[in-house]
């Protein structure tokens, strides 16, 4: 328990300026970006370089504190309530790009350093760094290896996984573990890497990563179609696919989002369309004018039934302003804002966006869906207001069964937003009684005294 | 013990507006409180978690709440860019009044607020004698910048280089004006603002000589008093009623087409927060309050959309072009989306080469009182704009705010800059003015 005595203990290890225990602070670490009920931690400590991150980690151990480390806390599950009682352990101290290295193509990162602005300094050095969450203006690196995050360029581009070329990190004794390397190719010892990537603070806490980079595209093309029917832009979908051609992004709104983002911001778009597709082409100039050539033929063969190619930049930005809104026009319509992330394969989405409609009216809830067309990752937006008792438990209802439904159609219960404490109790049904054995025990094995971010992902 | 109970009913005011924040945390990339302090309790999602918990009865007294509350620039960067649409502006200036009504303002806000500002003819009279005292306290340090630091060190001053109040205060010149709508066929009344009257009294000349070289009708009232932000911000209502109330009788609404400000801030409360503070008044005086809110406009706003600027006579006899930079007051551009015209005018301006700076419309970090209370956190926010200025490699940074020409000038001054600061109306008004060395100092 925090008491006195180890406030002051931390206080010496971290400094009086960085240990925050009245309560009005404490308040403001209880909470993230996910729709669950806040939880008040006993101290909040803001450790200001690697070596004190990890005797803050063994200290804890030592005195049996849970700990839940908190980047930006911008995670939709939950991953960074603490436990009642708990200290939190905040990174925005530990936020130094610690090299940028051209020739080898990667970067290395303190854990606290803003996605978005590595993402500007890897740009002006020339590179790329593709993974760009919607919350990358805020959110932290270590954040998004803890949460896996994805982005709008997935289909293309991958995940943050795809792009860890190596982890150090303190395990819960505070010993220094170092997992991958600086080499494009790494064959040594157990992936402890792959493990750690969206482990969610509860096997080891992140010190430092080294994120690979790539050259960025040199050219690039927006377009935008609309349909009238949603199993029409689906189709268009696969049939893009099908001609091979990997598009960097191919985002959908549904009917719903639609207008959500034309009352908002009047942008002309057309408020009776079943869906509307984005997609942008990028890679070498000669590629990408043959490909959204093609692209458009596609288009233009399924049916659109209006096609705008973007000519310039301010056109592209036009075409990218309906997407980039799609979440605020939504979260404006109503005070609660339930973003889910169900997943399935891409084939199944137009049964995905039926089955959604289908829940919307059963439960009579307000539902936008929008998202990643091209890697089957949908954001189902339940509108609603938490405080009215009787709606929300129509919400509750409803999420699970977009659950079930995903879990039918072969897909999963988060494509990117991770499990934490919002999908604990439904991983069961995704992966069956035996991984969440097994990962209990690797749990216990790494962390026996269970207090690195105790409840996420397996439960308590 | 505080009744508590009684507290959480008044907060219900605000609390479907609270309910609105979604937590997502997008507002820490644009406060440059946080940018500053890494400190969650710093920015909206802090602040509004908190006055959520005081909402569940989380807390037994409200002063550690109130405390953080108040650590805010008021600079709306925030609200601008939230995608849930929460108001925040609102419910701080709400919350403020509530917590300020019900714990009550500490002794130095009753002097300023109720002593003072509220009685519009004795804060221009204890100003104007300060002014003469001031002389003794400070010693010019930067000739340019026209800033003075403490001669003797008290505790207030610090060791800011801040502007001194004026010799001779803008109503002393010009207590009254009233002249016929001129060939432009517009009448405006001027709404001259504490900081423009009293320390910038040569703004708000350069406004006078604007208006009249484009032909504008100008009304300015005798007696005319604060907009009442400092009042509202320390959540004093009361004042802020009784400013607003004596205002509303010295600018008729019938009188004039247009109400012009030189200062972001006065039009930004005129707008927004007079409407918002109304909501309890009588129908009529509502009426009054939205219809002022309609016609108020910034001064370069309302130059440009009325498109006055076709015969600004060419300046520029120096040999090579100013080149000027451009800060974007939070006031006018977050909370206003004026951003535009002002640009619009420094480019009427032959022998102006407009640069834009890297984050034109960072906050400057002065937030009214923020600046006196957190002194130390406001220079480091201060000190990003600075370095943004320098970049610019501009010889003079011009904006739209007395406020923010107080930080910007008590920055680019402690750095020793050769950086002008000036309103872009003084930078018009020289068009009219048989000046040699455009642009000039002061
Ligand atoms: C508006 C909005 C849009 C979003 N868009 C996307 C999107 O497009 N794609 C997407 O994938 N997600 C998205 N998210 C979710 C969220 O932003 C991501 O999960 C992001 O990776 C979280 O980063 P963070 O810094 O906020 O981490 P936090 O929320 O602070 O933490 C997330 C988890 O990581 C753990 N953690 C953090 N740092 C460390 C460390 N150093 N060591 C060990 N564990 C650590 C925490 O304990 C927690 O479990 C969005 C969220 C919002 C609010
Ligand atoms: S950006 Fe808006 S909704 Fe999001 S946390 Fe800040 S105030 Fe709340
Ligand atoms: S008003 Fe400005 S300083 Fe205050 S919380 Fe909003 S962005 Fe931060």
């Amino acid at each position: 328990m925090v008491n006195a005595a180890i406030v002051k203990q931390l206080k010496e290890l971290v400094g009086v300026q960085n240990v925050f225990d009245n309560k009005a602070d404490r308040v403001t670490y209880a909470y993230d970006a996910a729709v669950l009920e806040p939880q008040l931690p006993a101290v909040v400590v803001r450790p200001e370089n690697s070596e004190v991150l990890g005797r803050v980690v063994a200290f804890c151990n030592q005195e049996r504190l849970s700990v839940t480390v908190r980047g930006a806390g911008t995670n939709l599950s939950g991953g960074t309530i603490p436990q009642l009682g708990g200290v939190v352990l905040l990174t925005n101290g530990l936020n130094r790009i610690l090299e940028i290295n051209s020739e080898d193509m990667y970067a290395v990162v303190q854990p606290g350093v803003i996605t978005a602005q590595l993402a500007a300094a890897v740009e002006a050095k020339g590179l790329f760094y593709p993974p760009d969450p919607g919350s990358q203006a805020v959110s932290t690196l270590g954040g998004n290896v803890a949460e896996n995050a994805g982005g709008l360029r997935g289909l293309k581009y991958g995940v943050t996984a795809d792009y860890v070329m190596g982890l150090r990190f303190y395990d819960v004794e505070g010993n220094l573990i170092k997992t991958g390397s600086r080499t494009v190719k790494c064959a040594t010892g157990y992936n402890l890497k792959a493990l750690m990537i969206g482990s969610e603070g509860t096997l080891g806490v992140l010190d430092e990563i080294i994120l690979k980079l790539i050259p960025p595209p040199r050219a690039r093309k927006s377009m935008l179609a609309v349909f009238d029917q949603m199993e029409r832009a689906s189709q268009t979908v696969a049939a893009i696919i099908a001609h091979h051609i990997v598009p960097a992004t191919l985002e959908f709104l549904d009917n719903f989002t639609i207008r959500a983002v034309e009352d908002f911001s009047h942008a002309g778009l057309p408020v009776e369309a079943a869906a509307i597709l984005l997609v942008e082409v990028d890679g070498h100039p000669g590629q990408v004018a043959e490909e959204s050539e093609q692209v458009e033929a596609i288009l233009k063969q399924m049916g659109a039934k209006d096609i705008q190619v973007a000519r310039d930049d301010a056109q592209r930005d036009r075409i990218w302003a309906a997407r980039r809104s799609a979440l605020s026009a939504l979260a404006k319509l109503k005070p609660t804002v339930v973003l889910e992330d169900a997943t399935v394969p891409r084939s199944k989405i137009p049964a995905m966006v039926h089955a959604l409609q289908d829940i919307a009216r059963r439960f009579d809830l307000a539902i936008g869906t929008f998202g990643h067309a091209g890697d089957g990752n949908l954001h189902p937006t339940i509108l609603t207001d938490k405080r009215d008792k009787g709606e929300w438990q129509r919400v509750e209802a409803a999420i699970e069964a977009i659950f079930d439904e995903a879990l039918a159609l072969g897909g999963t219960l988060s494509g990117e937003h991770g499990t934490g404490l919002a999908k604990a109790g439904f991983l069961k049904k995704e992966t069956g009684q035996g991984a969440i054995l097994l990962s209990r025990r690797i749990k216990s094995a790494l962390d026996p005294n269970h207090i690195l971010n105790p409840g996420k992902i397996i439960g308590a | 013990m505080a009744d508590m109970h009684a507290l959480v009913r008044l907060m219900r005011e605000v609390e479907d507006q609270l309910a609105s924040c979604m937590r997502c945390g997008m507002c820490q990339s644009v406060c440059p409180l946080y940018a500053t302090t890494g400190r969650e309790a710093d920015v909206a999602r802090g602040k509004l978690a908190l006055l959520d918990g005081l909402l569940r009865e989380m807390f037994d007294r409200p002063d550690s709440v109130r405390e953080r509350l108040d650590r805010c620039l008021l600079c709306g960067s925030c609200q601008a860019g939230c995608p849930s649409g929460v108001r925040v502006m609102d419910i701080f200036i709400k919350a403020r009044a509530i917590l300020a009504g019900f714990s009550g303002l500490s002794f130095s806000q009753k002097m300023i607020f109720k002593g003072m500002l509220a009685h519009p003819a004795l804060f221009d009279q204890l100003t104007f004698w300060s002014s003469r005292f001031q002389k003794l306290l400070t010693r010019p340090v930067n000739e340019m910048l026209g800033t003075s630091c403490a001669r003797v060190m008290s505790p207030l001053i610090g060791d800011r280089h801040f502007k001194p109040l004026a010799d001779r205060p803008f109503h002393h010149e010009v207590p009254f004006l009233d002249t016929p709508a001129g060939r432009s066929g517009r009448k405006v009344a001027f709404f001259v603002g504490c900081l423009l009257d009293k320390i910038f009294p040569k703004v708000a000349g350069d406004v006078v000589t604007v208006l009249e070289k484009a032909g504008v009708g100008l009304l300015i009232p005798q007696g005319q008093a604060c907009c009442g932000i400092p009042a509202l911000s320390a959540g004093d209502t009361q004042t802020f009623q009784r400013l607003l109330r004596h205002n509303l009788e010295r600018f008729p609404v019938d009188d004039f087409d247009y109400l012009v400000t030189a200062c972001a801030t006065c039009t930004s409360t005129i707008k927004k927060l007079w409407p918002l503070m109304a909501e309890k008044e009588d129908a009529g005086t509502r009426r009054r309050v939205a219809r002022i809110a309609e016609k108020t406009l910034d001064i370069s706003q309302f130059l440009i959309d009325e498109h006055l600027l076709t015969d600004v006579p060419s300046v520029g006899r120096a040999s090579k072009p100013a080149e000027v930079t451009y800060h974007d007051p939070c006031h006018l551009k977050k909370s206003l989306g004026v951003s535009v015209q002002p640009r619009a005018v420094l480019n009427a301006i032959e022998g102006i080469r407009f640069v834009e700076m890297e984050g034109a419309d960072q906050c400057c970090g002065m937030g009214g009182s923020f600046n006196i209370k957190y002194y130390d956190i406001s220079r480091d926010i201060g000190e990003r704009k600075r370095r943004a200025i320098q970049a610019s490699q501009c010889s003079v940074v011009a904006t739209s705010c007395p406020a923010c020409m107080m930080q910007i000038s008590d920055v680019l001054s402690r750095g020793g800059d050769p950086v002008r600061v000036r309103h872009v109306i003084e930078l018009l008004a020289e068009c009219w003015k048989d000046n040699d060395n455009y642009p000039s100092t002061h």
